[in-house]
């Protein structure tokens, strides 16, 4: 069983080409994507309007790394992400629960080889 | 910064709780009841009832609004800053105020509620901000004092909300209050500078500054708890975790001790230490001025909305070529 993928469940405009505004006069909405320094993910910290790539990059250093917070900048349109239901989250991730074989902390081994 | 949000809204509420409910939403209203009491965090994109989305939409956009027509009143001195230091650490401060404003539209937003939307509320005068930033910066001491007592105002009332049921809102909160410590500390060095080195002149420009703010700040916490009529469910949603009077006491407790080392008096005859209540005792608040600075009959209640929708309307232009570009580029990109 495969629970539906839901697409832009990110809250945001609803998805159009970068630049065209059909009908609004609203930069686009971007999420914001920072890496704290070298050998770390990229993590989400949050949101922005820009009207372009460029300008939502600028933005971001701006808004998310006054003091020095990123090496690294990643931007992404919020309507570009697809995100998994979070009412299937049970049929998810509840499947997880009764897999404790997966953890090393199931096997129980002789003293001796407390450090394996 | 910080807005007495919801507390002050009672006269044009439209969030009524709807009296009629179907079974589905009864459930659903349960279960969502049942994550609040198990101190579960809401997600955007989780169910929610109604009157807890609209709520949240009103105290998060009022706070952003608070932040960003707070950045005019302190705006009004970075060009008349006496030195270059003072110039770049309140220029720090007031983009950072910014910043605040765009984390909490950011949080708003996810609600379900456009930027522009937001933005038509509060230059049609429809959404509310912070009485505080109604009263006007008379002198370079009113920049140190917003940093000490507006800003010390607001930090007190920010960190419960780090805790605050609505994820998105906690997360932004935890943000702004990682960043809000400085605002004051600068308030308080700047005025500490003036007290223990300055002038007669400057001394006397400093007490001025603390007699003006003292009693917009503390109402800073908004009405008292008796007449605080959503407090209640908002403390059971989570979205509020202390009451006004309990912050405000716990402000003037803290606050008074450091206009001792500050060598300033507050402006209130009455306050005194209550050895058996373990706290300040300090006089009638004029609660008066304050319904009249919300109700838009404050100092610079007019002026504060006219700079902001000019800046707005001024910049119109700017956010319709940025389109046009952007629309320009992409149709080069495609072409190419």
């Amino acid at each position: 069983m495969s629970p539906a993928v839901t697409p832009g469940t990110i809250p945001g405009p609803a998805a159009e080409p970068i630049g065209k505004p059909a009908k609004r006069n609203e930069w686009p909405l971007w999420e914001v994507f920072v890496r704290s320094k070298a050998g770390l993910d990229h993590k989400h910290c949050g949101s922005l309007h820009a009207a372009d790539p460029q300008m939502a990059i600028q933005l971001a250093r701006d808004v998310y790394t006054r003091r020095q917070e990123g090496t690294s900048i990643w931007v992404i349109r919020s309507d570009q992400i697809v995100a998994s239901d979070p009412g299937d989250k049970s049929a998810y991730f509840d499947p997880m629960e009764d897999k404790v074989y997966r953890h090393p902390t199931f096997y129980e081994l002789p003293k001796s080889l407390d450090h394996m | 910064m910080y807005t007495q949000a919801m507390d002050t809204m009672g006269k044009d509420r439209d969030d009524v709780p709807k009296a009629v409910r179907s079974a589905d939403e009864v459930a659903r209203q349960a279960a969502f009841d049942a994550r609040i009491d198990a101190g579960d965090f809401i997600e955007a994109k989780d169910w929610m009832p109604d009157h807890y989305r609209k709520t949240l939409v009103r105290q998060i956009s009022q706070h952003a609004h608070s932040e960003i027509v707070g950045m005019l009143p302190e705006g009004n001195w970075i060009s008349r800053a006496p030195t270059l230091k003072r110039k770049a650490i309140l220029l720090a401060k007031v983009q950072d105020e910014a910043g605040h404003g765009l984390y909490l539209y950011a949080a708003a937003e996810t609600l379900g509620t456009s930027r522009d939307q937001l933005f038509d509320a509060l230059h049609s005068g429809k959404a509310k901000y912070s009485s505080i930033f109604n009263y006007p910066t008379l002198t370079w001491a009113d920049m140190g004092t917003i940093g000490w007592l507006v800003d010390g105002a607001a930090i007190m009332n920010q960190v419960p909300l780090c805790r605050c049921s609505y994820a998105p809102y906690a997360r932004a909160m935890v943000r702004i209050c990682r960043e809000e410590s400085f605002h004051q500390r600068q308030g308080f060095e700047s005025l500490l500078t003036m007290m223990t080195k300055g002038s007669d002149a400057q001394k006397a420009m400093v007490q001025d500054a603390v007699d003006r703010w003292w009693w917009p700040s503390i109402m800073m916490f908004g009405p008292p708890d008796t007449e605080s009529p959503n407090s209640e469910q908002s403390m059971k949603w989570g979205i509020k975790r202390i009451s006004n009077d309990d912050l405000r006491q716990k402000f003037i407790d803290a606050t008074a001790e450091q206009a001792k080392i500050l060598g300033v008096t507050l402006p209130d005859p009455e306050l005194r230490w209550n050895e058996e209540r373990g706290h300040y005792d300090f006089g009638a608040i004029d609660w008066k001025e304050f319904w009249q600075v919300v109700g838009g009959e404050g100092p610079c209640n007019r002026e504060r909305l006219a700079a902001r929708v000019k800046a707005w309307d001024d910049g119109a232009w700017v956010r319709e070529a940025a389109l046009a570009h952007a629309g320009k580029q992409e149709t080069l990109r495609e072409a190419a």
